[in-house]
């Protein structure tokens, strides 16, 4: 280890290797190499979505998609959690619905959504339960396999000490399983928001997704720009907390 | 492990469950004799599937959506592994790319779906760009997670015995990582497919995600249910047929380690 110095040198030099890539993109719109519908420069787009954030439009879209995704992701962890215990405790239950978990498994989520509109119309409530579904299996998986990996002598140990099966559940094989299904749940949060962009570029309601879609309908590629920044943005932060919370929680898993 | 997964798929009574849910549906549509948009007898959907095959609309569908996956992984994929390689080797390089690589990759693949709609119009080329942007960012970072946990003993080797530095990648270090490359190729193409159906059902009108939005829309529940199915074993068939060239090609270990 070089110590702190060195650690700060990466970190500039890092820094720079971002800035030179948005240098490299403002060079390429001044020099009209790319149309500027294609690429707008970055102080434009940037500059638009300021303005939209001020204004406040572009900040209601921002939250709308985000409440979204959260309740569509707890739903699914909840959901994912309480199967997967169900499923996981029980040799039978796991031996009867595997095959169909592993069946279900490699669909994609979005197939999900010409099902949900078949079924519901078109109402919130449905894409909701699209989401909520579509992400559930990066936790229910690993919360089965956690909860059927246990030692069987700790299950005997906790049966002749009397724990019950609730308590067994929470005590002992849920911290057991916390690790991958924290790990699962990032990866579900990931797809949540992947299924309500596409989720509401389908239905049109409103949010980022259906913003996005019609500004490049019509040919306004700042406001694309600002919303495909403001999606990564998202994305990044979702990545940052449950980084946090994984430290929180799991603070023996040295990453 | 593979052939233990095998077994548990085939041997277990657990296959008995969708088959009773099926037969219960089935009874139960035709007692209550509902119709709905939304619903469909089990036999509806498995001649549906069948008439799909006779006529040759399942292939044309599975290959346009294919057609954009071998196209864009294959790009995204070629250029993912590069710099991979290249960050896997140079520590200094990773570290310098880090923040860039942080600031880009969690741009949800969608999120550009209408920005190639807007550059490239419908079809092969805007799907294969998406797949492309998607697949470029597993390749990236298993690639040089890859690179960087070979022997660094076998490096210093290939430079002892005065390897140009083309020759050492090919020969020495693409080799060694070979088997997490091979896992990193299979998640990627995975994703691949996810991202391809839902670029067809958000917006390419080519492909099985198309078929399925547009029998939605056309009222044949039965058709949709049909693409469905054939989704599910294309999506069960491509990750168990990977698996098993990995267990082939690498012994039955590497595959544990990504499922």
């Amino acid at each position: 280890m070089s110590g702190d110095r060195g650690g700060l040198l990466w970190h500039v030099g890092s820094v720079l290797v971002a800035a030179a890539i948005f240098a490299a993109w403002a060079l390429a719109t001044r020099l009209h190499l790319v149309q500027p519908i294609f690429l707008p420069s970055p102080s434009a787009a940037f500059a638009n979505l300021w303005r939209g954030l001020a204004r406040g439009d572009l900040l209601m879209l921002t939250i709308a998609t985000t409440e979204r995704m959260i309740y569509g992701w707890v739903l699914a962890s909840l959901g994912g959690i309480l199967l997967g215990g169900l499923i996981g405790l029980s040799a039978k239950a796991r031996q009867w619905l595997a095959p169909t978990l592993e069946l279900l498994r490699p669909l994609p989520a979005s197939t999900l959504l010409p099902v949900g509109i078949a079924l519901f119309g078109l109402q919130p409530g449905m894409l909701l339960a699209v989401i909520a579904f579509g992400a559930i299996w990066p936790v229910l998986l690993p919360t089965v396999h956690g909860f059927g990996d246990i030692d069987p002598r700790l299950r005997e140990v906790a049966h002749h000490l009397g724990v019950s099966r609730l308590s067994f559940a929470v005590k002992f094989a849920l911290p057991a399983a916390l690790p991958d299904v924290i790990a699962g749940m990032r990866l579900s949060l990931t797809a949540c928001l992947i299924i309500t962009v596409v989720g509401e570029m389908i239905t049109a309601q409103e949010g980022l997704g259906t913003t996005i879609m019609l500004a490049a309908r019509s040919f306004r590629s700042t406001d694309l720009y600002a919303g495909i920044i403001l999606l990564g943005l998202v994305g990044f932060l979702n990545n940052a907390l449950l980084g946090l919370v994984e430290r929180i929680l799991l603070p023996w898993r040295v990453r | 492990m593979f052939s233990e997964r095998i077994d548990r798929l085939v041997s277990r009574r657990g296959w008995l469950l969708p088959l009773l849910l099926m037969a219960a549906a089935e009874i139960a549509l035709r007692i209550s004799g509902i119709r709905s948009d939304g619903l469909a007898r089990p036999t509806e959907i498995i001649q549906a599937l069948l008439g799909l095959a006779a006529d040759g609309a399942i292939l044309q569908r599975t290959w346009e959506t294919l057609a954009p996956i071998l196209l864009g992984a294959t790009i995204g994929g070629a250029i993912g592994l590069f710099l991979g390689t290249w960050l896997g080797l140079s520590p200094a390089a990773a570290r310098l790319a880090g923040l860039s690589v942080e600031l880009f990759r969690p741009i949800p693949p969608v999120a550009i779906i209408p920005l190639t709609l807007l550059i490239y119009g419908f079809g092969v080329r805007m799907e294969a760009a998406i797949i492309a942007f998607t697949c470029f960012w597993p390749m990236l970072l298993l690639t040089r997670d890859a690179v960087a946990s070979i022997e660094p003993r076998l490096i210093e080797m290939a430079r002892a015995l005065g390897l140009p530095r083309r020759k050492q990648i090919v020969k020495i270090v693409l080799p060694a990582a070979a088997a997490r490359i091979f896992t990193a190729v299979r998640v990627t193409l995975g994703i691949a497919l996810i991202v391809a159906v839902t670029t067809e059902i958000a917006a390419n009108p080519f492909g099985l995600g198309y078929a399925m939005i547009s029998a939605e829309m056309s009222l044949r529940p039965d058709v949709m249910y049909a693409f469905l199915l054939w989704l599910a074993a294309l999506g069960w068939a491509l990750n168990a047929g990977l698996l098993m060239l990995e267990e082939r090609l690498f012994g039955a270990k590497s595959g544990r380690s990504m499922r």
